[in-house]
């Protein structure tokens, strides 16, 4: 008998053409399925239900703060006004405040700040109200708390 | 002269590292896409603050409220767990929210509320959202902002 071994190899040939189309695709898939997201941060303010009555543990040779912010028709701010104070920007208010906080550990950790807005004010305005009077951005990136004791007034009836 | 004419012009690559390189980018987009839907909605465009860092401790029992802003005459909604909700009639929905981490041995005091309300929308509902969430006997409120990076 004989076996032939010559020649007939078949040499299976893997077809590298139509993976690379099908991982081109897949690749395509999630790149276009990629989302961009920025970090999120929250802003924490406890609310009880229980108004604060006279009881209430708080400095009394504190003064209570009052943040008004005011809108104009289409939301916008009109008039930032911080107890008697008005200020043209928020940043103004953050530089005020920086500078009643000073370096007075008891007014840093015991002051009250109530925010009293319109009802059409745009929410942005509120955000960046509690960006300017909650804490300040050190040069090494840290975070300094500036007024952490933050409350809203209850809310104005629909215009 | 004979001057030898090579067969084909067909430039012969070695695809093998392209694969694989490619292989490697589709690796690292699928670890990093979040088909999860609950933390975010596309519809809400956080404000921005400076102040904004993400919570060094994961919040344990959030109930995560969207709050659109005002469309077309209609007021601002609510979404929570993906249903699209008026302020007023929130309360059942928070209830249940409730209920499911008081099952889960959660105390009232521990379960915090995630505002994660659009920019535009007016600070009047965002108010009343509160006071709806009050009513349901939760105190404790996160309102969220995306990080600003400053300008360029």
């Amino acid at each position: 008998m004989k076996v032939r071994n010559t020649g007939n190899e078949e040499k299976i040939e893997l077809q590298m053409t139509p993976m690379i189309d099908i991982v081109f695709q897949l690749l395509v898939f999630f790149i276009m399925t990629f989302k961009i997201v920025s970090q999120e941060g929250d802003f924490d303010i406890k609310m009880p239900l229980a108004a604060q009555g006279p009881g209430s543990i708080s400095d009394e040779t504190l003064l209570p703060l009052t943040l008004e912010l005011q809108a104009d028709a289409t939301g916008k701010i009109a008039r930032i006004q911080l107890n008697e104070r008005s200020f043209g920007t928020f940043p103004e208010l953050h530089d005020y405040v920086v500078g009643y906080i000073g370096t007075d550990e008891n007014r840093r950790e015991n002051t009250e700040l109530e925010i009293r807005a319109d009802y059409q004010l745009r929410y942005e305005n509120v955000i960046e109200a509690l960006s300017a009077v909650r804490g300040r951005r050190k040069d090494d990136g840290t975070i300094e708390d500036l007024i952490t004791k933050i409350k809203f007034a209850p809310p104005q009836e629909e215009p | 002269m004979r001057v030898k004419k090579s067969n084909s012009g067909v430039l012969e690559g070695d695809l093998t590292p392209m694969i694989d390189m490619t292989f490697q980018l589709i690796a690292f987009f699928m670890v990093l896409i979040n088909f999860e839907q609950s933390e975010q909605h596309e519809k809400i465009q956080l404000p921005d603050s400076e102040l904004a860092k993400p919570a060094a401790e994961k919040t344990e029992y959030p109930i995560i409220l969207h709050l659109t802003q005002r469309e077309e005459g209609q007021p601002e909604t609510v979404i929570l767990g993906g249903e699209e909700i008026n302020i007023e009639a929130l309360g059942p929905f928070l209830g249940r929210e409730k209920q499911m981490y008081l099952g889960q041995g959660a105390k009232e005091s521990e379960i915090t509320v995630v505002i994660r309300a659009h920019k535009g929308a007016r600070t009047g509902k965002v108010q009343n959202l509160i006071a709806k969430c009050q009513e349901s006997s939760l105190e404790n409120f996160k309102l969220r902002a995306k990080e600003d990076v400053g300008n360029f």
